[in-house]
């Protein structure tokens, strides 16, 4: 309760409106998503308070994971890589006219997902802060690991190719002055290295610049249904929701568990509507235009998407891109994210809290109120947008360290970012390596200093030990999965 | 996440084999560079502990064995009748049409600074690509580039490049 008196100031509260409704813009647009929309205003914030930053922060992040939902809906054009599986039933249903009914269902499933998913937060996370303060080096380079491994055995794409886009980040990250000894790394003489490299550039430029290439290269052309909402068409649609709750439930687990190991809000939707289709009695017809396609996925990514936010506030790893961005916010404002946090910055902390249920409020309400003139943003064509977003990703690239090196980084990036989504590379673990890779090297270094480098430090005890047994089996999953699925084939025969 | 739909068009582009493989070189390269560039500094157990390319040596060895590793892998596919693209000419076209006037643009703001070049950037990009009228592409840029202003130079006092050639001098910012 103490975090809402926090939060609940009218300067605050008006950040929060101005948040929700650039993030649902950061959204909508194609080629800006919540995490460079979150990289490309973290300069403007800086003169902010703490709080009063992250508050906006977080709520642009909630825009951007209501607005998904616009455009895969209306247009069949998945704002964010999450809502690809809303297009799936959510296209076909405004198609048949029936726009208004799959937006109330997603952003109603959006707000049930969220709000589950901060309730969760907001018990376990001062549990898990409490149990991580007895953590050292050790345990906290554990933890690390095994939030890379699992990257490299839970994702979809090729393995080896999950392993060079985390190590690449890892290798951005090195670039500069060695933070232990001093000692200047990788910069190969060139002055404008010795900064290192900035994750937000890598962000802006690889989800940004890439994005925009990318749709560039489809040429495409907005062709979308034009939706009418009305409160009743709203009061209509909650009353047959009520029926879902069986997939509500499972989507919503799925969307927590994919949200806190960094699965996150992709794979969950994915996921959420495989075992929606499954599991519902309807499952035949998804993909027509079933009310409960929409419903599954959408409650899954924004379950997700908030639960990521645990691990970050909690133990200081996050849990998805965006809130990778977040963290390193926080970095920039002085507070180190992690179990201390809890204890010394009980006001940030509560009052983030806070504001993720009242921003979800907020996001509900402009969502509702406003989708005819978010739905009109993507009647802009692109040759207007696309030159207009690549101004606003120079502009966010530069306020960063104001150097004008960094604008060329992200084009560059951009190139990366553009070729790494056509060939599979997938771009989140380079950011998070990016982000993490310095407190990882130095846990590690730590570690090793601890124990004169000996890596037998990694099983020195029980809770040590049984996470990195835990990560070694997340990195070496899908190989073990191999040999049981052979084992058991070979059982049968 | 770049699922190729069946492509109906029978044109030709750079094909997708050779493209993971190019950047699977590419990021060879990067990894080796890392690792001996790590190796160089120092990447064994000096007297106060680990040294500082210890930690990147193994990050670069890490990037060579996954490349490696991707390499042999795309030439162990075979591909199948058809072969897919990584991109065709035409939507090459329509990157490069994004990407080099960008680059002409972010060497624009060393000359006569962002907001000028971001008008000029977006006023050209409206009337050559989108074939737009002079008039309304010149509006937009304008337009744009001045939001920008206000919010940068005037309510968050964050000042951006103005280039070489202050154009903008005489409006005292």
């Amino acid at each position: 309760m103490h975090g809402f008196s926090v939060v609940l100031t009218p300067y605050n509260l008006v950040l929060m409106f101005v948040g929700v409704f650039l993030g649902i813009i950061v959204g909508v647009l194609p080629g800006l998503g919540g995490a460079n929309g979150v990289a490309i205003l973290l300069p403007l914030t800086f003169s902010m308070p703490p709080t009063s930053a992250i508050v906006m922060l977080s709520c642009i992040y909630w825009g951007a994971l209501f607005g998904g939902a616009i455009t895969s809906i209306l247009f069949n054009i998945p704002g964010e890589p999450w809502s690809v599986a809303t297009t799936f039933d959510g296209y076909p249903m405004a198609q048949q006219g029936k726009a208004g009914e799959a937006l109330t269902a997603s952003f109603t499933a959006s707000f049930f997902g969220a709000l589950v998913a901060i309730i969760m937060i907001t018990f376990i996370a001062p549990a898990v802060a409490n149990f991580a303060l007895q953590f050292g080096p050790p345990e906290f380079f554990a933890v690390y690991f095994l939030t890379f491994c699992s990257f490299i055995g839970m994702g979809k794409e090729p393995p080896f190719k999950i392993l060079v886009a985390m190590m690449l980040g890892f290798a951005l990250a090195a670039v500069g002055i060695d933070i232990v000894t001093g000692q200047l790394r990788l910069t190969f003489g060139f002055t404008e290295l010795l900064r290192g490299f900035n994750f937000l550039i890598a962000v802006i430029g690889l989800f940004g610049i890439g994005e925009i290439l990318l749709s560039m290269e489809e040429g495409l052309s907005f062709t979308g249904k034009t939706a009418k909402l009305n409160m009743k068409i709203v009061f209509e649609t909650w009353a047959k929701l009520p029926r879902f709750w069986g997939t509500a439930i499972r989507s919503t687990i799925i969307g927590c568990w994919l949200g806190i190991t960094p699965g996150g809000a992709t794979p969950a939707s994915f996921m959420a509507y495989g075992i929606a289709k499954r599991t519902s009695k309807n499952g035949a017809k998804f993909g027509t235009g079933e009310l409960e396609g929409v419903v599954a996925p959408e409650i899954a990514n924004n379950s997700a998407g908030t639960s990521a936010l645990l691990p970050m506030l909690a133990l200081g790893i996050p849990g998805s891109p965006t809130a990778a961005v977040l963290l390193g916010g926080l970095l920039i404002w002085g507070l180190q994210p992690g179990p201390l946090l809890f204890v010394e910055q009980k006001d940030f902390v509560w009052g983030l809290i806070a504001s993720m249920y009242l921003g979800n409020i907020a996001s509900l309400i402009l969502v509702l109120t406003c989708v005819p003139f978010f739905a009109a943003i993507l009647k802009i064509p692109f040759s207007i947008i696309a030159p207009v977003i690549v101004v606003i990703c120079a502009v966010g690239a530069f306020t960063v360290n104001n150097a004008m090196g960094d604008i060329w980084y992200m084009l560059v990036f951009g190139v990366v970012g553009y070729a790494f989504k056509k060939l599979d590379y997938p771009l989140a673990p380079l950011v998070l390596a990016l982000v993490l890779g310095d407190a990882a090297e130095s846990a590690f270094r730590q570690s090793m200093l601890i124990s004169q480098g000996d890596v037998r430090v990694f099983f020195s005890n029980t809770l040590v030990g049984s996470i990195t047994g835990l990560a070694l089996l997340a990195l070496f999953w899908p190989l073990i999965a191999r040999l049981i699925a052979r084992g058991k084939a070979r059982l049968a025969q | 996440m770049s699922e190729q739909g069946p492509r109906t068009s029978a044109e030709s582009g750079i094909s997708l084999r050779s493209a993971e493989l190019v950047v699977a070189l590419l990021t060879l390269a990067v990894g080796l560079t890392v690792a001996i560039a790590s190796y160089k500094l120092g990447a064994r157990w000096g007297s106060d502990g680990p040294q500082a390319g210890y930690f990147p040596f193994y990050i670069g060895l890490f990037i060579c064995i996954g490349s490696v590793a991707n390499f042999v892998a795309c030439l162990r596919v075979r591909d199948g009748a058809k072969p897919r693209f990584f991109v065709e000419w035409q939507g090459l076209k329509r990157v490069a049409a994004v990407l080099l006037p960008a680059m002409v643009y972010v060497a624009g703001i060393y000359l006569v600074g962002i907001y000028v070049s971001s008008m000029f950037y977006i006023a050209a990009f409206m009337l050559i690509l989108g074939k737009y009228r002079i008039w309304k592409s010149v509006a937009v840029g304008f337009g744009v580039s001045f939001v920008l202003f206000l919010m940068f130079e005037i309510w968050f006092q964050v000042l951006l490049p103005k280039g070489a050639y202050n154009v903008l001098g005489f409006v005292g910012h």
